[in-house]
């Protein structure tokens, strides 16, 4: 396989797990909240799902994988899910600093995620790495026959599920969010919540789940980091800034899913950029690392230079919603 | 009102006018209670450890000899100054999350100084060191704020990104000053002559750090509480409009209060770099600038009561990397600890803010 094949691929690797990130956050944006504990939920879906798989493979001599998968996936989703249920009862019904919440998850999430994954090691005899190879398996899983056919196989048909489900979510979600009552109503919430009152929708129940399913689709690129880029292994803080890039992408997309998914392979490939030219000395590394972060300041000041309406944040992003207050 | 009975809601919220400090400290102090507790059921859920003996395991990871005592209070003097710092900025409604990455250039321009002065004379190398680490954060905080002030440009997730940018650009400085080459690592700057390196007072090498951030509060809280420029920034805080009205010049205002945030980020960076650590790396802020919000948010921005906070969240931090190593957990043990209090505090805060007023069944029957 030429190289330039082997950077589109982790290319599109790289990317899907911004892009759960970044879809997650997108919808829990549009509701009005600014959770910047993206990374925390991350970190909790991923070792929730690992912890998922590995308690169940412990447990039997023959682990099917697609019991595992399922097992897996509904570790981290709910896990995830409470991280954004945590964040939704401090700011939405007892009305806590959005920006000091998500960060307070963060911290928590983090921690919590290297406390168990690091156990989840020592458990398995210390040695720094768990195997849960039967479950990861069923995640990498890839198409037959499809994928066998040469540079297109590789290129489109060599990855897991969860790659093409991230797709399937991004389409989905701007679906709902620009094309159906409820998306429009969730809208309603995070541009004005008085007005979404006043107009007889419940703002707290749309914030709440909001908040909680975007915690959800965050916790799956958790999920696909551990179970499917790293085969279902965990080293602490290997996940890295990705959380944080899943926010900037948010910008970068300036708030639709359908633009996150390219975002997401461009993020994805300047993430990685730096391992694939030639002749690159170790501080320029360090310089093409900065990359996406350059691009997402540059995406946030051409927005705000050229005000346009559609391009801006939801009005409400970051305010606490409460009836009795007059604005 | 009419006789058709009308359904009060059980209970409602309604907003609190004020409440004495003492009361508030109260709802504070249940919170922590309340995490405490929590964390004791997760601790013994988890571990099967008894919580009492972790507790007594943290305070004597803090406070358990005249070192660490020493060096706790150090390490909040330090978390204060970037509290400090985020302060003015908080106050105007400038969410500024990235003292990290300001406390990080600060960081670097001081050892950038310390490096190439080694052989200066020390009264260039002493002068030199807080002017570049000062005006480095000045500038860091700069940057989004002309970009706020012209165009409206979101701060949050500007000062957020310029974070990850500091922490490129110091990877890169190592790679330039890193001493042995190859080892990715800057060790000690100046092992020998210990050029540049903060000045013991007293025979106590942690005392300096704290003097100057505690002159740095009083300075600070004169210049919010009494100045013009002071109330200025609480003007722009409270309605950019009637800033505007009343003839203040919101954009000077903005870039000015971001270039003295960026700054006194810088200083905890200088004195992150001088007197405590003596080298550079990525984790020389080690997420302190982020901590640093919570201190001032929980703080109310008061310094006094910021002074508390940050020598709480301090000491359970060294704390816990005490019983990590003592009950043989895992480091990050303490993150999901403070992450619980920060929850349990953050919610309290409800209660200082709002009241719950339950449904009056007489008052019903009369209606």
């Amino acid at each position: 396989m030429s190289t330039l094949l082997i950077f589109l691929q982790k290319t599109i690797t790289q990317g899907i797990v911004l892009l759960y990130g970044a879809n997650g956050e997108i919808i829990t944006e549009k509701s009005g909240n600014l959770n910047l504990g993206v990374p925390g939920m991350m970190y909790m879906g991923g070792v929730a799902g690992l912890a998922g798989a590995f308690l169940y493979e412990n447990s039997t001599a023959n682990p099917i994988p697609w019991v595992g998968v399922l097992i897996a996936i509904l570790a981290a989703l709910l896990c995830s899910a409470f991280g954004g249920l945590i964040y939704s009862f401090l700011t939405i019904t007892l009305r806590a600093n959005q920006n000091v919440t998500g960060l307070a998850l963060t911290t928590f999430g983090v921690g919590f995620g290297n406390f168990f994954g690091g156990s989840l090691s020592k458990l398995a005899g210390g040695v720094g790495q768990i195997s849960t190879a039967a479950t990861s398996g069923g995640f990498r899983t890839t198409i037959p026959f499809l994928r066998d056919i040469p540079v297109v196989g590789d290129l489109f048909f060599s990855y897991g599920f969860l790659t093409y489900f991230a797709l399937i979510i991004t389409l989905l979600l701007s679906w709902f969010l620009f094309k159906t009552r409820l998306g429009l109503n969730l809208r309603a919430v995070g541009e004005n919540a008085a007005t979404a009152d006043a107009a007889g929708i419940n703002v707290t129940r749309y914030k709440y789940l909001a908040t909680c399913i975007g915690g959800a689709i965050c916790g799956l690129g958790g999920l696909y980091f551990v179970m499917d880029y790293s085969s279902g292994t965990w080293m602490n803080d290997s996940f890295g800034d990705r959380g944080w890039l899943a926010i900037a992408l948010v910008i970068f997309a300036r708030w639709r899913p359908t633009q996150a998914i390219w975002g997401s392979f461009l993020f994805g490939g300047l993430y990685i950029l730096y391992l694939y030219i030639p002749g690159l000395t170790r501080d320029m590394q360090e310089v093409f690392k900065a990359l996406p972060y350059f691009v997402t300041i540059f995406v946030l000041i051409m927005t705000s230079l050229r005000k346009r309406r559609e391009d801006q944040p939801p009005a409400s992003l970051g305010l606490a919603y409460f009836r009795e207050d007059r604005n | 009102m009419s006789a058709t009975t009308v359904k009060e809601p059980w209970v409602h919220v309604v907003k609190r006018d004020r409440m004495t400090v003492g009361k508030s400290a109260l709802i504070h102090l249940a919170g922590v209670v309340l995490a405490l507790i929590i964390c004791a059921l997760v601790i013994f859920m988890l571990t099967g450890l008894n919580p009492i003996d972790v507790y007594a395991g943290i305070w004597d990871g803090a406070l358990g000899t005249s070192r660490r005592t020493w060096v706790t209070l150090r390490d909040s003097a330090i978390l204060l100054c970037i509290g400090f710092a985020i302060t003015p900025a908080f106050r105007m409604r400038f969410w500024n999350i990235g003292a990290e990455g300001q406390v990080l250039v600060g960081a670097m321009a001081t050892a950038a100084v310390m490096i190439y002065g080694a052989n200066w004379p020390s009264w260039a190398l002493y002068t030199l060191m807080p002017i570049a680490g000062v005006l480095a954060g000045a500038l860091w905080g700069l940057i989004p704020a002309v970009f706020k002030a012209k165009w409206n440009t979101n701060e949050t997730l500007f000062t957020l990104m310029l974070n990850y940018v500091a922490m490129q650009a110091v990877t890169y400085a190592i790679i330039f000053w890193e001493n042995p080459k190859g080892s990715n690592s800057v060790g000690l700057i100046n092992m020998q002559s210990e050029a540049g390196w903060l000045p013991s007072i007293a025979d106590n090498k942690y005392l300096l750090t704290i003097f100057v951030v505690l002159v740095i509060m009083v300075l600070l809280y004169g210049y919010m509480k009494y100045t013009k420029q002071g109330y200025e920034i609480s003007v722009v805080g409270e309605s950019e409009n009637t800033a505007r009205y009343a003839g203040i010049n919101v954009k000077r205002v903005i870039i000015r209060t971001m270039a003295l945030s960026g700054a006194l980020a810088g200083v905890a960076g200088f004195l992150l770099v001088s007197g405590a650590g003596h080298t550079i790396s990525t984790s020389v802020a080690d997420g302190r600038g982020f901590t640093a919000i919570v201190v001032a948010w929980l703080g109310k921005l008061n310094p006094f009561a910021m002074l508390v906070v940050a020598f709480f969240l301090v000491f359970m931090q060294r704390g816990s990397i005490q019983i990590a190593s003592q009950f043989g957990l895992n480091d990050s043990a303490s993150e999901i600890l403070t992450g619980i209090i920060l929850f349990c505090v953050l919610g309290c805060e409800f209660f200082i803010n709002y009241r719950l007023e339950f449904r009056h069944e007489e008052e019903a029957v009369k209606a």
